[in-house]
């Protein structure tokens, strides 16, 4: 079980010197056994709650705990051999590395063929073409994206922090990717998404509001939340 | 051949003792083994030091060994190699040199390399330095390779310097004839005090010739690099030159690329991109289950690869 106790987040604006609150006193629990999809407005500090699981920041107040024991002060190192495992929104480019080498290095030991035939084509490559190919430019959005899920297969865990996997992947291969959540579903497994299908794979759904307190709930209670009038901070973009 | 020998063979070359084929292997200044056969000539030089590597026209899937080693300190050697591929040849040629320093006086190789490539002629050259011996004296190469492309020739130049070699000025130029090609792979890695420059003068003179060159490049401790490049564009051509740096600790690194069509239907291209590890990069590893230190030499063993 994964919590987090008052968490805050707030960043000092260099020029201004004012401080904005990004996270203010925020409280939830993702159960074992349960995929979260975190949804919200841009800018809501969605992304910045992952990177704060993930140890990529630090809050500035609140603790995080993982099986009851505090680890807000570990490294990403240290969460990552803890069973923490991301998916980055936006995949990093290697220059010389190959899809081979980061599946080896996520799984710590060498993969044969059926290995890496096994992460890449639960995400839709075929090994053959893909496993000597560098990570960096070469490659598309969405197979970069791809390659970035079956490095977290590969890798595998306890807690499975996916931001925004659906991006740059093509609406006929949603299937593909909702297979994959479906294989984690014995883990603790968060999503930020803004996408109706994989809002409709969670058992939970936590909204994300500027204006508003963050709240949870079981996805047909939430639902009905979603589908009500836009949030506060899209009508005011609109009505300025 | 002794140990140190045996070793730094086995690391310039890839080589576990006497290659098979023609091969000229040369030590201290001095002949150690040579081979030389009908398809592959190896002769020396009658007025200076080194020696003419005659490869005959159409000769296929050879490969020629003309490795040097330096074992001692306060030596300077300088070798003069010409390398005549005749037509439609496929060979591939490994020179690399290796000193082994370990006094504290300086050991210098200077190896000034030639080639005269035929038409429809394919070279694949490999030099690796490597620089050992715990001396205080330095371990340095000033190699210089020319390269004359004929019409349709090959030239692929893989070379390589992965640490050791205190002081080095690699200079390579070459002339491309028409519907040739020039391919140029470097990899160098610098650290402590050591200092490398490198500098590549290519005239692309024949219609439709080409030219690549990708400098991956790495600076650690208090090391200096220098990368240098101009590429003239004299005719219907196509050049690209790529410098990629990190830098590490205090390591330093310097491109200056410079490109010139000459000609309005030159297509001329470079790109150079010098800095630490992006951030983003070891994170990434480091959420894998790297620590920092490991993430750092997978990145590099990556771009170096």
């Amino acid at each position: 079980m994964l919590e987090l106790k008052n968490i805050s987040y707030s960043v000092k604006d260099g020029q201004t010197g004012r401080v904005q609150d990004i996270l203010k006193d925020v409280s939830l629990t993702f159960g074992d056994g349960t995929i979260s999809v975190i949804t919200g407005p841009n800018g809501s500090g969605k992304s910045t709650l992952i990177k704060i699981l993930m140890g990529f920041e630090r809050p500035t107040a609140g603790q995080v705990l993982f099986n009851g024991e505090d680890v807000t002060a570990l490294s990403v190192t240290e969460r990552a051999r803890k069973g923490f495992t991301i998916a980055f929104q936006q995949p990093v480019r290697f220059k010389g590395i190959t899809v081979k080498d980061l599946l080896e290095l996520a799984c710590g030991h060498t993969l044969g063929t059926d290995g890496m035939c096994e992460c890449l084509s639960a995400v839709g490559l075929c090994a053959r073409n893909y496993i000597d190919r560098a990570v960096d430019g070469t490659l598309s959005g969405g197979e970069l994206k791809r390659i970035e899920l079956a490095m977290a297969i590969a890798k595998g865990g306890e807690v499975f922090l996916l931001d925004e996997p659906e991006a740059g992947i093509d609406l006929w291969s949603f299937e593909d990717l909702v297979k994959v959540f479906e294989k984690l579903h014995d883990k603790t497994v968060i999503i930020v998404s803004h996408q109706q299908r994989i809002l409709e794979t969670a058992d939970r759904i936590v909204l994300f509001d500027n204006d508003k307190l963050i709240t949870a709930g079981r996805k047909e209670e939430m639902f009905s939340a979603l589908a009500g009038p836009a949030p506060l901070c899209w009508r005011s973009v609109k009505e300025n | 051949m002794d140990k140190t020998d045996e070793k730094l063979l086995e690391e310039i070359a890839d080589l576990h003792g006497i290659p098979e084929g023609s091969f000229n292997i040369r030590k201290n200044g001095k002949l150690l083994a040579r081979n030389s056969d009908t398809d592959v000539e190896i002769v020396s030089k009658k007025d200076k030091d080194g020696i003419d590597i005659i490869v005959k026209a159409g000769v296929k899937n050879k490969s020629v060994h003309i490795p040097v080693l330096l074992t001692v300190g306060d030596f300077h050697d300088t070798v003069y190699n010409d390398f005549f591929i005749g037509d439609g040849a496929d060979v591939t040629i490994v020179a690399g040199c290796g000193i082994h320093n370990a006094t504290c006086r300086d050991a210098e190789h200077d190896g000034v390399h030639t080639f005269y490539v035929g038409k429809n002629a394919k070279v694949r050259y490999v030099e690796k330095h490597v620089g050992t011996g715990g001396g205080t004296g330095k371990k340095k190469f000033d190699p210089v390779t020319k390269i004359y492309l004929k019409e349709n020739a090959c030239f692929i130049l893989e070379s390589t310097q992965l640490g050791g070699v205190t002081d080095t000025l690699r200079k390579t130029y070459a002339t491309v004839g028409k519907n040739a090609q020039l391919l140029v792979k470097e990899k160098i890695l610098t650290d402590g005090q050591d200092r490398a420059v490198t500098d590549f003068r290519v005239t692309l003179k024949g219609k439709g010739s080409r030219a690549d060159i990708v400098s991956r490049s790495v600076a650690r401790g208090e090391s200096l690099q220098h990368f240098r490049s101009d590429m003239i564009g004299k005719n219907e051509c196509f050049g690209h030159v790529e410098c990629d740096g990190i830098v590490l600790g205090g390591g330093h690194i310097v491109s200056t690329p410079k490109i010139d069509a000459v000609s309005p239907e030159a297509s001329l291209v470079h790109e150079a991109a010098v800095g630490k590890i992006a951030g983003e990069q070891l994170l990434k590893l480091m959420s894998l289950g790297l620590t920092e230190a490991e993430a750092e030499a997978a990145v590099i063993r990556g771009f170096l690869n």
